[in-house]
């Protein structure tokens, strides 16, 4: 049987999408935990074009890019299906799942950016969150693939988890529930899907690991 | 049942040039319509309410847009001729993942954004800044120049999705030699070889403008934006 290799990092939500799809298909895979800072030789040589994780490895091949291993993943484990049959509905769930992938490495900077920079960041959240409530959810779905979760919940999921500690991290509030009724349910429903609940990173140590960043760029940045 | 297929479009845009050469590449007939981007119409505001730019692929009156998922769309439905992805899954993704790098790094550097982002870091920055943007720009050919090896296309032995993504950027070339002082064909022949062979198919040479003709319209929007 081919062997499935995940080279990952704890806290990345584009690795996290990667273990969802995979066991969302019920696809056993061996998981390679990098240390970012000192990335190891195979990686390197498994992504040399942009040394990121996650690198999903298939009988030896290695994929790389989230949306491109997930899409990958989709195809060759047809079972439950992360994307919809018809070429049109397809085409506009992957339109989403690029609109959550342009804004995400944006939204990340919310932590350590600071005034005009940082609002500019604060604008590109606001105009996520109102994206999905105002397109994505209408119709008051359950979930942006209808009954179950699909690949464009995945792709929003910065927003269902990532959000709050980035916040925490930023010491700043962006998001108020009222404001977005439809992405607050969303955000409650996602979580509660058994295979994201049970696999998410430990928010208090990715607030940790953020502030410790943070204050480490703003260090750099001043001598 | 009548297929309708409508192409909003505006004539420099590499990603509008992706959709036309696959349409071509499928023999499919479509209406054209060119764009006015300082005014958009009615029509393109609602069908890209989100992005409200070109180009937008209306196709029996619902819109698809973004380019690449434009082609993608294409080559799904129109798969009888011409396929432009391939079947194998990982050469698929091999595929997907090239044509990802094109966007994030070509876009990023220097073939810029239209009209009202106008500002590819080659021709509006001077000394140092532009040093860096052409060193990097350089760089990323070099690596798709790696990457197409001895193959005639990205796509292997004919035409495909990469190519497809990449090839439009070639009518800009020009415009960035003569803005940047450069050559690219002196750093890149295998790839200049590669754009010239994509260049004398006829879904590729009726779907890209003239070098001349992008390098003037650079120029009008640098003069329009007080650049010189």
């Amino acid at each position: 049987m081919a062997v499935v290799k995940l080279f990952g990092a704890w806290l990345s939500p584009y690795v996290f999408r990667v273990i969802w799809a995979l066991k969302l298909k019920g696809i056993p895979y061996e998981y390679i935990e990098e240390d970012l800072s000192n990335k190891s030789p195979l990686l390197l040589q498994y992504n040399p074009i942009h040394k990121k994780v996650p690198v999903l490895v298939h009988d030896g091949k290695p994929v790389c890019e989230s949306t491109v291993i997930l899409r990958y993943v989709d195809e060759i484990w047809p079972q439950n299906p992360l994307l919809p049959a018809d070429p049109y509905d397809r085409a506009v769930a992957l339109f989403w799942i690029k609109f959550a992938d342009d804004k995400s490495p944006i939204i990340a900077k919310l932590y350590r950016t600071e005034d005009e920079e940082q609002q500019a960041v604060v604008k590109e959240w606001l105009e996520m969150l109102e994206a999905m409530e105002e397109h994505v959810l209408i119709g008051g779905k359950k979930f942006c693939g209808g009954d179950e979760i699909n690949m464009v919940d995945i792709a929003f999921c910065m927003i269902a988890h990532w959000l709050g500690v980035i916040e925490d991290a930023a010491g700043l509030k962006v998001f108020e529930p009222h404001k977005f009724p439809r992405v607050s349910s969303w955000i409650q429903n996602f979580k509660s899907v058994p295979i994201i609940k049970y696999n998410l990173p430990n928010t208090d140590k990715i607030v940790a690991y953020l502030k410790r960043r943070k204050e480490m760029l703003l260090t750099s940045k001043s001598n | 049942m009548a297929e309708e297929v409508v192409l909003l479009d505006f004539w420099p845009s590499p990603f509008g040039m992706r959709s036309r050469i696959a349409l071509a590449e499928k023999g499919i007939k479509y209406e054209h319509k060119e764009e006015d981007l300082r005014n958009k119409s009615a029509l393109l505001l609602q069908m890209n309410p989100v992005h409200k730019k070109i180009p937008v692929l209306i196709h029996n009156g619902k819109p698809v847009c973004e380019s690449l998922i434009q082609v993608q769309y294409i080559d799904e439905v129109w798969h009888d001729k011409a396929p432009l992805l391939p079947s194998d899954p990982y050469q698929k993704a091999t595929a997907r993942f090239w044509a990802d790098y094109v966007d994030k790094k070509i876009r990023s550097f220097s073939f810029s954004f239209f009209i009202y982002e106008l500002g590819g870091r080659v021709w509006k920055t001077k000394g140092e800044e532009q040093a860096t943007a052409k060193k990097e720009l350089i760089e990323t050919l070099k690596l798709l120049e790696k990457e197409l090896g001895d193959k005639p296309y990205f796509g292997g032995e004919s035409l495909g999705y990469v190519d497809v993504a990449f090839i439009p950027f070639y009518s800009w070339f020009y415009a960035l030699e003569k803005c940047g002082n450069f050559s690219i064909e002196a750093e890149c022949p295998k790839l200049i070889a590669w754009a010239k062979r994509c260049m004398q198919k006829e879904s590729v040479a009726k779907s890209l403008p003239d070098q001349q003709k992008v390098y003037d319209f650079i120029l009008e929007m640098k003069k329009h934006f007080g650049n010189e």
